[in-house]
């Protein structure tokens, strides 16, 4: 390796690194991770170097800045596919509203067979008279995705009091991992499960109408964003300050008063955040539905009812349309307003979490 | 004072609020207990319906009979062929990216963004995923290189090449994650040394920081194999196929390679079809159970590997601060 | 070291660019479409390679929408549909520069399932009509046991779908309950474990099932009820004959004029040995072919 010319050194008044040095640099003396204990004390020994000339005078160099926006680019990536993703379907999406009325999208009006016009709310487009509500899906995609919410966020905040306050470390270590490879099993073997054997069970078990139903959809879906939320939920409440707890412990609390009434109260921004993000991915989740929830389109409060959702209808018939057709765009715009939801869905638990970041610095 | 010593009879506290706490406390680890037993639960049902079938016929043969019988060897092909094309598409475009967020960015607003955006990327719906693979790579991408290249409808139809590149950018943030992680564990000191040796920027990069946080990028690059071969929706319109009477090998010059432009089978969709439109569903039943343990076992092999990897590298490197 | 395994990989993605473009070595032939034709064109495939070699079929499902949208898109050879195909498909080939044609190759008795349980055994069209269409909803206004009916149908892209709904609801809509299964077997499955569910789809699904019962279908109410099967197979005369009422073609459409080795493929279909296959896999050959002499030509 040939060592570059060498360089000047500028020596920086002050301790601290200077506002724009790379990340690495910011990070605590070695070995420490979490906030800083005090802000007097500066994050690096020996901040002086004067990093940033050396880094300049190093950038002139041609392979460096090359290399530096290279990587810089492919920085960049993960914003321009967000982008990308935006664009492309919205181009298509929005070519649907040329095609269909704007008020198609909620109902249709059809002359029932006395001669009288009628709303219908209805999601059929094939036909001589194509329906293009939406309703009947935004009904399907929310009664399946807010009752699996629920149910994951009860066992997974429960499993993320467990992981972070109750288990012995040992302990920790063998049921941190289990609980990781739930979120490693495909969502269509579980989709496949549902479909074999647990939707027969619950209908024996609970005699409902309908053997493939939201509720169905709901727990394998459930099953598998309570990773999400027991991770999120055991980060949020590690984050909390010990000096809380401890607080807590010197003024006579048992184990579970502390928790409930300081831990989880501290942590709830990350909680919250979490059940956010476990909705969008159980509001995204495609596979499950498709095969678990019986895909009739129909507007309906009941949890044990047959539902079609938002991702299982583009799923199911995204590959018979011809391209450029009314339904094939009406389909992407479903699916631009499904990444509309769980894009706002994720901003706003993002919001939440830098919310908690900036309150739990001490 | 630890939270075990603390959950010990504390001063004046009533028998109540001790029953109380006891009672939530079990309840907690009751439904922990609970969630890891409907994991065990899913596996022992896969593993037990499916065992029977598993043979060196099943893993090698290819499916005969309207699919009815035989074996999954295309689809199983399919799988490692399209994780490996993915995994050549997401884990340099990760890793560059990783390292210019940790070693070149500042605390301005781009990192912001660009952290924003992973995360956002990380919560896309995976059908959303599906459809912009139809509607870039295929239809804009493919369409327009055909164009260009004059070749006919080569390029703008459903192919591995478009399927892998959608998982990949479906995998993306897993990589960058991880790989963030593995080098922010490097520490402030060993980057110190080499500056203070004259290194650039690059070279502390590339002979210092990477080669100690190769184990944590191993960890990424695995779960996220582990992740995309698990992936149906994304590969439904982009490349996938029910039935394929040969492999998505060509020769070239003689030399058999992978195709990258032809279709493929792949074991989770193989499940989905033959659960939902194979010829007699109560027939294939044994077939379903048991590509859906050749799926499990290879994903669970997968995630264990990597938290293996991780723990392994997670000790190793607290062991060097 | 580093830069061996850069140069290795940059070899390793050129080769891999370098062969898609290779030439293909064995004529392709790439069949897409309906799922109720995916049987059928799967063991046409099988035993056509099986005499010809040089030839590689590749079967896909899907739907009939999807395939004559393959057409259309020219991702395809052949189109399977299980329904004409309509002006507008015909209308955006022809602008996408295509000449499609249309190819019988079979007929298919729509078969209508209840369980083996359910004391209803025939039903006329208008009580489908109502049962589909969602103004009967009890199992009892057709003369069952008293309980809702559990519809279950087909997704939008099936040919078979359609073809219900322009022959038996005559073009109306669905009722909104009505369960979509992505493939007719899905349905099957469905109606055999629901006692009180009733489904549709292509004949050959329901046959060898014990647990169903297919229904004969009356044209009117007073008329007798024709049932698709005799002796546990199809009836093929009475598809021929137009006796039951619901039956219908199926069809392979081709982009252009076929020629070459889709020529020979398509003519050994309609030919004996193809019909042979029509047959085994219970579908309804065409009329009159199976009693020509096997030609040697083909």
């Amino acid at each position: 390796m040939t060592l570059a010319t060498p360089f000047k050194v500028h020596r920086q008044a002050g301790g601290g690194a200077p506002p724009d040095a790379p990340e690495w640099q910011r990070v605590e003396p070695s070995g420490q991770r979490g906030p800083r204990r005090s802000a007097a004390e500066p994050p690096l020994a020996h901040g002086r170097a004067g990093f940033r000339g050396a880094r300049r005078a190093y950038r002139r160099s041609r392979g460096e800045a090359v290399i530096e926006t290279a990587l810089r680019l492919n920085g960049y990536a993960a914003v321009i596919l967000i982008a990308l993703i935006f664009l492309f379907l919205f181009k298509e999406g929005l070519q649907a509203l040329f095609k269909i009325p704007l008020g198609e999208f909620i109902g249709t009006t059809v002359t029932d067979y006395r001669g009288y016009p009628k709303t219908v709310r209805l999601w059929q487009p094939v036909g001589g008279d194509p329906k293009y509500s939406l309703l009947p899906l935004f009904c399907g995609s929310f009664l399946v995705a807010l009752p699996a919410t629920l149910i994951a966020g009860v066992l997974g905040v429960a499993c993320g009091i467990y992981l972070a306050e109750l288990a012995a470390a040992r302990t920790r270590e063998v049921v941190k991992p289990f609980i990781e490879l739930l979120a490693g099993i495909p969502t269509v073997v579980i989709g496949f499960l549902c479909l074999a054997t647990l939707g027969t069970a619950m209908q024996n078990l609970l005699g409902t109408t309908f053997r493939l139903n939201a509720f169905l959809g709901a727990i394998g879906v459930a099953l598998v964003i309570v990773p999400v939320i027991a991770s999120l939920t055991e980060d949020a409440l590690r984050a909390v300050p010990n000096e809380l707890r401890v607080a807590s412990y010197g003024l006579g609390s048992t184990r579970w008063q502390t928790i409930a009434r300081v831990t989880v109260p501290a942590a709830v921004s990350g909680i919250s955040a979490a059940l956010i993000l476990g909705m969008g991915r159980a509001l995204g989740e495609t596979m499950i539905v498709l095969m678990a929830t019986g895909n009739a389109a129909l507007i309906t409060l009941d949890v044990f009812s047959s539902v079609r959702t938002m991702t299982a209808t583009i799923a199911a018939e995204l590959g018979a349309v011809a391209q450029g057709g009314a339904q094939y765009q009406a389909l992407f715009l479903v699916g631009a307003i499904l990444f509309t939801i769980t894009f706002a869905l994720n901003v706003v638990a993002e919001l939440v979490i830098a919310r908690m970041r900036r309150r739990l610095v001490l | 004072m630890s939270a075990r010593a603390a959950g010990r009879r504390s001063v004046a506290t009533s028998r109540r609020t001790r029953i109380v706490g006891a009672f939530f406390e079990q309840l907690c680890r009751l439904l922990t207990v609970l969630t890891c037993t409907a994991l065990i639960a899913v596996l022992a049902v896969i593993i037990v319906k499916g065992i029977g079938v598993i043979d060196l016929e099943f893993l090698t043969g290819a499916p005969t009979e309207g699919m009815t019988a035989g074996g999954i060897f295309p689809a199983i092909f399919g799988t490692i062929c399209i994780t490996l094309l993915m995994i050549l598409m997401a884990l340099p475009l990760g890793v560059a990216a990783a390292i210019y967020l940790v070693e070149y960015a500042g605390k301005g607003l781009a990192p912001r963004i660009i952290r924003a955006a992973v995360n956002n990327l990380a919560g896309v719906p995976s059908i959303v995923f599906g459809l912009f693979g139809v509607g870039f790579f295929i239809l804009f991408v493919g369409r327009n290189l055909d164009r260009v290249l004059q070749t006919g409808l080569l390029f703008g139809q459903p192919a591995m090449l478009w399927a892998a590149a959608t998982l990949a950018i479906l995998v993306l943030p897993v990589v960058i994650v991880s790989t963030e992680e593995a080098l922010r564990a490097v520490p402030a000191s060993h980057r110190e040394a080499a500056f203070a040796l004259g290194a650039t920027p690059w070279q502390v990069v590339q002979q210092t920081v990477l080669p100690q946080a190769y184990p944590g990028i191993l960890t990424g690059a695995i779960l996220s194999v582990s992740r995309g071969a698990g992936e149906t929706a994304p590969i439904l319109f982009t490349g996938c196929a029910y039935f394929l009477p040969r492999l998505p090998v060509s020769e070239f010059f003689g030399i058999p390679m992978i195709n990258p432009l032809d279709q493929f089978m792949e074991l989770s969709y193989h499940i989905f079809i033959m659960v939902t439109q194979s010829t007699d569903a109560a027939a294939t039943r044994p077939i379903q159970y048991g590509t859906t343990l050749v799926l499990v076992a290879l994903t669970f092999l997968l995630n264990m590997a990597a938290i293996l990897t991780r723990n392994r590298f997670r000790r190793r490197a607290e062991a060097l601060l | 070291m580093r830069h061996m395994t850069v140069i290795g990989t940059a070899v390793a993605a050129g080769c891999l660019t370098l062969a898609s473009v290779a030439p293909a070595q064995a004529t392709n032939i790439t069949v897409k479409g309906s799922d109720t034709m995916v049987i059928l064109a799967q063991r046409l495939a099988e035993t056509y390679m099986k005499k010809h070699p040089e030839v590689t079929i590749q079967v896909t499902g899907g739907g009939s929408g999807t395939g004559i949208a393959a057409l259309i898109n020219k991702t395809t050879s052949f189109a399977n549909a299980s329904r004409p195909i309509k002006d507008e498909e015909i209308t955006k080939a022809k602008a996408a520069g295509n000449d499609p044609q249309e190819y019988k190759i079979a007929l298919d008795a729509l078969a209508v399932v209840v369980h083996a349980s359910n004391p209803v055994k025939e039903l006329s069209l208008q009580q489908l009509n109502g049962i589909f269409r969602g103004d009967i909803s009890d199992w009892s206004e057709v003369g069952g046991e008293a309980g809702r009916i559990m519809r279950y149908c087909r997704e939008s892209n099936s040919g078979t779908y359609v073809f219900f709904k322009e022959h038996v609801l005559l073009d109306g809509d669905y009722a909104a309950d009505c369960q979509t299964m992505p493939g007719t077997s899905a349905v099957a499955e469905a109606v055999t474990r629901d006692k009180k569910g009733i489904g549709y789809g292509g004949v050959a699904y329901f046959a060898k099932n014990p647990a169903l019962h297919i229904l004969a279908v009356k044209k009117t109410d007073s008329a007798p009820g024709i049932s698709p099967m005799k002796d546990g197979k199809p009836d093929h005369e009475v598809v021929w004959s137009g006796d039951y009422p619901i039956a219908r073609w199926l069809y392979v459409y081709t982009a252009h004029v076929p020629e070459g080795d889709e020529k020979a493929y398509i003519n050994w279909m309609m030919g004996p040995e193809g019909q042979k296959v029509v047959v085994e896999i219970e579908y309804i050959p065409l009329k009159g072919v199976l009693d020509r002499k096997a030609s040697a030509a083909n």
